[in-house]
């Protein structure tokens, strides 16, 4: 397996054990296996490979979970200091049509 | 149940006769939306006919990719009209499907539509395409555009909850950052299941009963995923290849005795450097050291301009120069290329902006100044 770890990977990826309620539903939609369950709690078993998708902390029915979600693109986020906005990845016009 | 739904015209294609769909008449109420009348000239030709169900229509697509659907593809991989590569949203079926058969939603990116609908051969399913603006899933459900809202919103605008008897929605993984399900039941009744990450999987968790195997679940980064992008990275790359070209040619004034093999020295360099950024860079990502993307550019860039100076034989000023240009290029592009990955997290990739920007512009500007430096005084 390759190493997809990448700096500060799952840096603010919460998640409260005494909210949560153990159904298994971030487990279900994360992309990178990050969380697992463990007596009926979330925990967070792979911090390196979380990518803050925020998948999870949508989710959530508890709110259990919280991350803060966006793009991990270095131009995205150029050109919303650039803009003075959040970061966005419509690169190649403004018309919101690219990814 | 399936009696309910009568193919209406079909394509050779399929193997059913029928009318061409151009024949059927407009149904109520709403010509835009798939799932009520006939596409007109919007129906592309993987529209291979009709569902009829009383005054409503769905259109039928093939599963099987044409000459025009691949060439199309293979242009929006090399930038041409990506913007425009859509299918109109709305509701689909393929195969012959029935009340009970499964929906599947998807973007309405045509190259993400095409991966799903031809791993479709012999299943009946409907096809929910959501309106992302022509984005794949992940990316616009990132955006919100393959979104809670809209989901919600293409599920009761094109009256599914009529047309399939069951309540389940069958959405790609990927979708989740967009799409909280549960907010969905509450406000079509319709329970959202998460599918596996690729299409290619579709067949297999639909015949093991909707469940995902391990490997299904994860985002995979391999070599062809990695240089995926590579083709279109090169083509919007021109203005920096002309840039190479340019500072190239000017780094040989005054175009003395043997001016065109300097200049073709320096230009060798330059556009091996972005070759490098642009198809090395993604194929040895994790073959580089370091995790962060700039620093591995910058190994990269600087490795490549050392190998090139010496075998291109340049003068140790203007090779030094160069190769800090060289650098500061690939770890620039390096850092782009977060943007393309499947692992990269915003925390991270802000770390890296604030800390490689100004250090790459710094390392341009002597780059350029040393190679310049190195033609005036001659070192």
């Amino acid at each position: 397996m390759l190493n997809t770890s990448y700096v500060l990977n799952g840096t603010s990826l919460v998640i409260d054990e005494a909210a949560c309620v153990g159904c298994g539903d971030c487990l279900d939609v994360c992309p990178h296996a990050v969380i697992a369950l463990d007596g009926g709690k979330a925990w967070v078993a792979d911090r390196g490979a979380c990518m803050e998708c925020g998948a999870c902390a949508r989710n959530c029915p508890v709110r259990a979970i919280t991350v803060k979600a966006g793009v991990g693109c270095a131009a995205a986020i150029i050109q919303g200091k650039l803009r003075g906005t959040a970061p966005s990845c419509d690169c190649d016009s403004g018309s919101g049509d690219c990814c | 149940m399936a009696s309910r739904f009568t193919p209406l015209a079909g394509s050779s294609r399929t193997g059913t006769a029928g009318l061409s769909p151009s024949v059927l008449p407009r149904a109520t109420p709403d010509p835009d939306l798939p799932g009520f009348a006939s596409l007109g000239n919007r129906a592309g030709p993987w529209v291979s006919g009709y569902l009829a169900s009383g005054t409503r229509s769905v259109a039928l697509v093939s599963t099987r990719l044409t000459l025009r659907d691949r060439f199309g593809n293979l242009g929006v991989r090399l930038g041409v009209r990506r913007n425009r590569h859509r299918v109109t949203a709305g509701l689909y079926a393929v195969g012959a499907p029935n009340p009970a058969s499964p929906v599947l939603v998807t973007s309405n990116y045509k190259l993400t539509f095409d991966s799903l609908r031809k791993e479709l051969a012999g299943i009946d399913a409907w096809i929910l395409v959501l309106d992302t603006r022509g984005v794949n899933v992940w990316c616009a459900a990132g955006k919100g555009t393959f979104g809670t809202s809209e989901l919600v919103a293409k599920v009761s605008g094109t009256r599914l909850g009529e047309v399939v008897e069951h309540r389940e929605l069958i959405l790609p993984k990927l979708g989740a950052p967009g799409v909280a399900a549960r907010e969905v039941r509450l406000r079509t009744g319709f329970r959202v299941l998460w599918g596996p990450v690729l299409a290619a999987d579709i067949r297999a968790y639909l015949s093991a009963g909707k469940r995902k195997t391990a490997g299904m679940s994860v985002v995979r980064f391999g070599l062809r995923d990695r240089l995926t992008l590579a083709p279109i990275e090169l083509v919007h790359s021109w203005p920096v290849a002309l840039a190479a070209l340019a500072l190239g040619l000017l780094l040989a004034a005054p175009w003395g005795a043997g001016w065109m093999d300097q200049a073709l020295a320096a230009t060798v360099l330059l556009e091996g450097a972005l070759l490098l950024a642009t198809l090395g860079f993604p194929a040895l990502l994790f073959v580089l050291p370091f995790r962060a993307f700039a620093p591995k550019g910058a190994v990269l860039g600087a490795v490549w301009g050392c190998i090139a100076s010496l075998a291109l034989g340049l003068p140790w000023g203007l090779g030094t120069g160069l190769t800090l240009v060289s650098t500061a290029g690939t770890a620039w592009i390096g850092l782009n290329f977060t943007g393309s990955t499947t692992y990269t997290s915003p925390t991270g990739a802000l770390l890296e902006v604030e800390r490689s920007l100004w250090p790459c512009i710094a390392t341009l500007a002597l780059g350029l100044g040393i190679s310049v430096l190195s033609r005036i005084i001659g070192f």
